[in-house]
């Protein structure tokens, strides 16, 4: 109901730009990306005693994007707690609270803050389940937005996905439609085990279509499987995160050429669903990776390596590539920022070099 | 044999019940009678199988009438007669009568070898002036051959202390002690001025410092024989900070500590065994091996966490738990002078504080944070005042008494939920930072002797009972016999348990997933991974 509440409130039906698009008698909602979030939160602190939010600004101020707005109007001071600025205090208190039996959600307020907070993070979180031999389980959610925003500049636009995609112990998502912040979150706090969940500021206020399924109070979707998004035959792009438009676009410009791409949305960074992606490359014998991060030691890279040293690489065409963000600290002035990461044609350009068209 | 020294023993108990004669001085004679005893008494130890149960003689308890923590061994220890405190046990003549009653099994119990020596001493000179011709022949035809044995040591501490005309004479029960005062920052009142300890908890607290003690000895044995290797941190001298916080709260609350944790595993419900295990990575460790000293988890006790200071933002976290579920529970967050510094240490004071959370902040202070003392470490070396607006209190840290009663003070804070509270605890170290470090080249040889010599905790503790006659020298020597045993099969089995399988390798990743894949060191090789 809160999400019909925002559709009304915004005033606007925004059409997503894809070939099927079937409006009929089912109730499809059109939900952004932000009220996805906030039911999914909503959903389950109602659920379950033991969830609580704590983070910066996300009681009194309706969360810093408004993602946590109203809950804690309707939840209080206990269950919806303002910290201080203090990110490894506060990430600290909430590892402590998950292991003593509470299931918190930490917010950062971008994950480039929670480079402040990343030895909680790791070291307290993610490696304790196995240093104790599975006495002590942390059943927490760290999430935030991850990655570039708009003109925020170097220090606030850096993706973490693969610092933490990196290490064992961690669960590590990137959901991209309303659907997957929705099922994902779901997910991520009825998870026993520590998750990332890395959002994109960019897609807050993005709509999408949510099926009836979708938006009942159950709707899980499950970590470490990837989504196909689009069909197609002649490559496959696999993408997480706000990127997974650009290559949805990308497809649709191609497809026009007569190219048709497979879009896989990764969903998961961490366990990588290296299957999907394998099952879609033998299918289509060429691979192109596209993400907002840095090249070095990226998603794409883990992505290629494990393409290559598994049973995919004998059905490749042609070597596969990575699209990233560029080499640099994200810079300020707007085209300079607009030319540092992945665009539409970036990706194009990539394809046909692949498909050497 | 034994049976001759029975009827004598008898006979002597039958005479110093009839008589309950007043000690005189000793003479030549009986101290042959007392040597034989003790030959006696060291044949029965040689002899008959060890009884493992804590309260010998066990036999006798079954069917005594007295109360449990009475103990049928140094009488007579040291108090004049007539002032022996209260009771919970009828009078000595109708236990010395019982006494006879079971006189078989009385000899029985090996435990008491030194004790028993002690009991039969202080019956043999009660009635020496008392002793029939015939009995007296007896003697000198049983002593004379063993007149040359030398005395036992046993022998010598029962001769000493034998002055009682009680034949069972008892134990103080409890003692109140003087504690020395605490630094007090913001509060009114700090813990009282006097520690009452009974004889149990006397006891329990000796036992348990000890088994700390030569735990931590064991451990520096082990890993200078390279069968412990990593990180040891050893915890030897710093006792009293472990065991008298534990008796300052229950083991439904939470604690968690910094790497210096064997003593708090120990005291949390952690066995000897599982601990030494752990540390030579062994399966039968607490943790299976795959934590190592540093990580080491009992119910309520978050370990052991090798991030210096890391652990004091969890503390506050499972506080924060605590006041969120609602059980009265509190979490004890403990920390060094090192890690005292840390920035997120004041940012869970500040935290902690805004939000009344049930935390102890304890600093253990051992005045170095591994090579640098606390001058060179901190502009303000007050660590109980550090928290500035949390109330603190500066403990004596080498007393278990003092840091009991501080710890009491600090819970009653807490659970009136009147927030968090910092205590200061001053203490010291007897090694080095870890087993890497020899521990003399930023300190004195003196000054660690200095401190052994005048504020040993286990040293203080068994003074204190001693000279109150709350236990009598031979029954500290059987914990002491007790703890090393327990020591050295734990050692034992800490050395012969086999490694963890290699199928152990991946699993504990996650809780309460299915089993997954996960790579090895080469893509050939898929290992698998259960919860």
């Amino acid at each position: 109901m809160a999400s019909l509440r925002c559709f009304l409130r915004s005033g606007k039906v925004f059409v997503v730009p894809c070939d099927i698009c079937i409006i009929n008698s089912i109730l499809l909602l059109q939900v952004t990306v932000r009220d996805a979030l906030n039911q999914a939160m909503d959903e389950e602190l109602e659920r379950d005693e033991r969830v609580f939010l704590l983070g910066e600004e996300v009681a009194q101020y309706d969360g810093a994007y408004k993602v946590s707005r109203g809950l804690w109007k309707k939840y209080g001071d206990k269950r919806i707690i303002d910290t201080p600025i203090t990110e490894m205090g506060f990430a600290g208190i909430a590892v402590g609270a998950a292991m003593a039996g509470l299931r918190p959600i930490c917010e950062f307020m971008t994950f480039n803050f929670s480079m402040q907070a990343i030895d909680q993070v790791i070291n307290s979180a993610a490696k304790t389940y196995y240093m104790s031999a599975g006495l002590q389980s942390v059943p927490i959610v760290f999430r935030g937005p991850n990655g570039a925003s708009a003109g925020v500049a170097a220090q606030h636009s850096q993706c973490f996905a693969a610092w933490y995609g990196h290490c064992p112990g961690l669960k590590v998502v990137s959901p991209w439609s309303a659907e997957d912040a929705r099922g994902l979150l779901k997910s991520a706090i009825r998870d026993d085990n520590p998750v990332v969940f890395l959002e994109n500021e960019l897609m807050y206020g993005v709509p999408f279509e949510m099926s009836e399924e979708v938006q009942s109070k159950d709707f899980l979707i499950p970590i470490g499987k990837a989504k196909i998004e689009r069909q197609g035959t002649h490559i496959t792009l696999v993408s997480h995160s706000r990127m997974v438009s650009l290559c949805l676009d990308a497809a649709a410009v191609l497809a026009k050429e007569g190219i048709e791409c497979e879009v896989i949305n990764m969903r998961t960074i961490r366990p990588l669903d290296a299957e999907a992606i394998e099952t879609s490359i033998m299918k289509t014998n060429h691979l192109v990776t596209v993400e907002g991060g840095w090249p070095q030691f990226g998603i794409g890279a883990e992505i290629l390596a494990r393409i290559m040293e598994g049973p995919a690489f004998n059905y490749l065409d042609s070597p596969a590539v990575r699209v990233t963000g560029v080499d640099i600290p994200m810079p300020y002035a707007k085209i300079l920022e607009d030319n540092s990461v992945p665009q539409i044609k970036d990706i194009i350009f990539s394809i046909k070099k692949t498909l050497n068209v | 044999m034994r049976k001759m020294l029975t009827i004598i023993s008898n006979v002597l108990r039958g005479s110093a019940s009839r008589n309950g004669a007043e000690l005189v001085s000793e003479s030549s004679t009986l101290r042959a009678v007392l040597q034989l005893l003790a030959v006696q008494s060291e044949y029965a130890n040689l002899t008959y199988p060890h009884d493992h149960d804590l309260d010998p003689p066990s036999l006798l308890k079954d069917t005594q009438p007295l109360s449990p923590s009475v103990e049928y061994k140094a009488l007579g220890s040291g108090q004049s007669s007539g002032d022996s405190g209260p009771h919970d046990r009828p009078l000595t003549d109708v236990a010395s009568s019982e006494a006879i009653a079971q006189k078989e099994s009385y000899v029985e119990p090996v435990m008491t070898s030194g004790s028993s020596t002690s009991e039969e001493l202080s019956m043999v000179t009660l009635v020496k002036e008392r002793i029939s011709e015939r009995e007296k022949n007896i003697f000198e035809k049983i002593i004379s051959p063993v007149i040359d044995v030398p005395p036992s040591p046993a022998l010598n501490t029962g001769a000493r202390v034998v002055v009682s005309a009680r034949t069972y004479a008892d134990f103080t029960p409890q003692a109140t002690f003087d504690i020395k005062k605490c630094d007090l920052h913001k509060l009114d009142e700090g813990p009282p001025l006097q520690a009452v300890l009974s004889r149990e908890e006397g006891l329990q607290y000796y036992r348990t410092m000890q088994t700390m003690r030569r735990m931590e000895l064991k451990a520096d044995q082990l890993y200078k024989q390279k069968i412990i290797r990593g990180f040891c941190h050893l915890y030897d001298g710093q006792e009293a900070c472990a065991v008298g916080i534990e008796a300052g709260i229950n083991l439904s609350d939470h604690l968690i500590t910094a790497y210096r944790a064997h003593g708090y595993t120990l005291t949390r419900g952690g066995t000897v065994r599982e601990i030494m295990a752990e540390l030579t990575g062994r399966r039968g460790g607490i943790a299976k091996g795959k934590g190592g000293s540093m990580h080491m988890y009992t119910k309520h006790f978050y370990g052991g966490n090798g991030i210096v200071g890391a652990q004091v933002p969890l503390g506050a976290g499972v506080a924060l738990a605590c006041k969120y579920l609602g059980k009265n529970e509190l979490c004890v967050c403990l920390y060094g002078d090192g890690a005292a510094n840390q920035g997120q240490i004041f940012e869970t004071y500040n935290m902690a504080s805004l939000w009344k959370l049930p935390c102890i902040f304890i600093c253990e202070n051992n005045k170095y944070g591994m090579g640098t003392s606390v001058e060179r470490a901190a502009a303000s070396t007050d660590y109980y005042k550090r928290g500035d607006f949390i109330p603190g209190l500066r403990v004596d840290g080498m007393d278990v008494l003092c840091v009991r009663e501080a710890t009491k003070l600090a819970a009653e804070h807490c659970r009136s939920g009147k927030g968090p509270i910092l205590m200061e605890l001053q203490t010291y170290r007897y090694h080095g930072h870890s087993m890497s470090d020899p521990g003399v080249s930023y300190r004195t040889r003196d000054e660690i002797q200095e401190v052994r010599s005048k504020s040993d905790p286990i040293s203080m503790l068994k003074d204190r009972m001693l000279s109150n006659n709350m236990a009598s020298v031979e029954e500290l020597k059987e914990i002491d016999v007790e703890v090393r045993k327990e020591i050295e099969d734990a050692a034992q089995f800490a050395t012969t348990d086999p490694e963890p399988p290699l199928d152990d390798l991946c699993n504990h990743i996650f809780y309460n997933d299915p089993p997954m894949e996960v790579r090895g060191t080469n893509p050939w090789t898929k290992l698998k991974s259960v919860s």
